[in-house]
């Protein structure tokens, strides 16, 4: 019994109680690095949805997003750009930008059917945003012009495309 | 120059470290905002300008209250942080104080107000605003 207690004092707890620390603060070290690069700097999301076609596919796509650009404002009229949807604040939602504070926007009230078209001035701090395929995208023209805040980056490379069949190899 | 740098490496890896975490942290978990306008008051009182503790956990799950203090983007411009309470929550219907009319808030959007009423712009000017503007709830903390 005192051989086990002499073995217990034996083994060296404070080089593995040190070793342990140093350890752990490598990955709270490493989990920072992570989160400022992904949150700060640069980011992957795969996106996927009608109402980008034909720039995104349908199926999904991993995009690459740049969130500097945004924080230095430099968010442009054509820009494809991944935002916080105002109808719901739990989803991303990627679109282009069509006009910033200030600009007038023209768009089709109702593309299928009508060529009725609306004219309207950007307010200040907000963007207009629409998706590429105007037949199935919920965009500004229902849910009015999008604060910048909710701007969380923009979207600039396409990594790769998720199942990238040739449309003719599925008939 | 080799010698400097080798005696200044230590502490400038230091302070790396300590600033990717603390960015970490105030991103993710808690962080210290001023308070320098008079919409607030007398809850938070402009001279002197108080600190106060922000909390974002509850950000990711849209833990919520009305009443509650919250700091929020403000939407005619985006590096403007506006301390506001929360009044109203998406799908309630309010009363706007000055002018006699009823509207409710749509789905993904919360009334906030200032609580010196005379002195703050807020949701009674440019009405309800984008859920996720709301950037965090505060405590009051320090001085």
């Amino acid at each position: 019994m005192s051989g086990f207690f002499r073995r217990l004092a034996g083994i060296p707890w404070r080089d593995i109680a040190g070793d342990a620390l140093s350890r752990t603060f490598l990955c709270v070290k490493a989990f920072c690095v992570v989160h400022v690069i992904d949150h700060h700097v640069l980011s992957l999301s795969h996106v996927r949805g009608p109402s980008m076609l034909p720039a995104m596919n349908l199926a999904g796509d991993v995009v690459a997003v740049d969130k500097l650009s945004v924080r230095f404002g430099k968010v442009e009229p054509g820009d494809i750009v991944l935002l916080i949807s105002p109808e719901d604040p739990r989803k991303l939602v990627a679109k282009r930008v069509h006009g910033l504070e200030g600009e007038t926007v023209s768009y089709f009230v109702d593309p299928g059917n009508s060529s009725a078209s609306k004219t309207v001035v950007v307010p200040q701090g907000h963007v207009w945003v629409q998706g590429d395929n105007p037949y199935a995208s919920r965009d500004s023209r229902q849910f009015g012009p999008v604060p910048y805040g909710l701007i969380t980056g923009k979207i600039f490379c396409r990594v790769r495309q998720l199942f990238s069949l040739p449309l003719h190899s599925l008939i | 120059m080799a010698g400097a740098w080798a005696a200044v490496r230590p502490l400038v890896k230091s302070c790396f470290t300590g600033s990717l975490i603390g960015v970490t942290i105030a991103d993710r978990y808690a962080s210290l905002v001023t308070v320098d306008g008079k919409s607030m008051y007398p809850t938070f009182d402009p001279k002197p300008a108080e600190r106060v503790l922000v909390e974002k956990l509850s950000l990711d799950r849209y833990n919520f209250s009305r009443g509650d203090v919250v700091v929020l983007r403000s939407p005619s411009d985006h590096r403007d942080l506006n301390v506001k309470r929360l009044i109203a929550l998406p799908g309630d219907w309010i009363q706007v104080p000055e002018k006699q009319e009823i509207r409710q808030i749509p789905e993904g959007h919360c009334w906030v107000e200032g609580d010196n009423a005379g002195a703050s712009w807020d949701s009674r000017e440019y009405g309800p605003v984008r859920h996720f503007s709301v950037f965090l709830c505060s405590y009051e903390f320090g001085t």
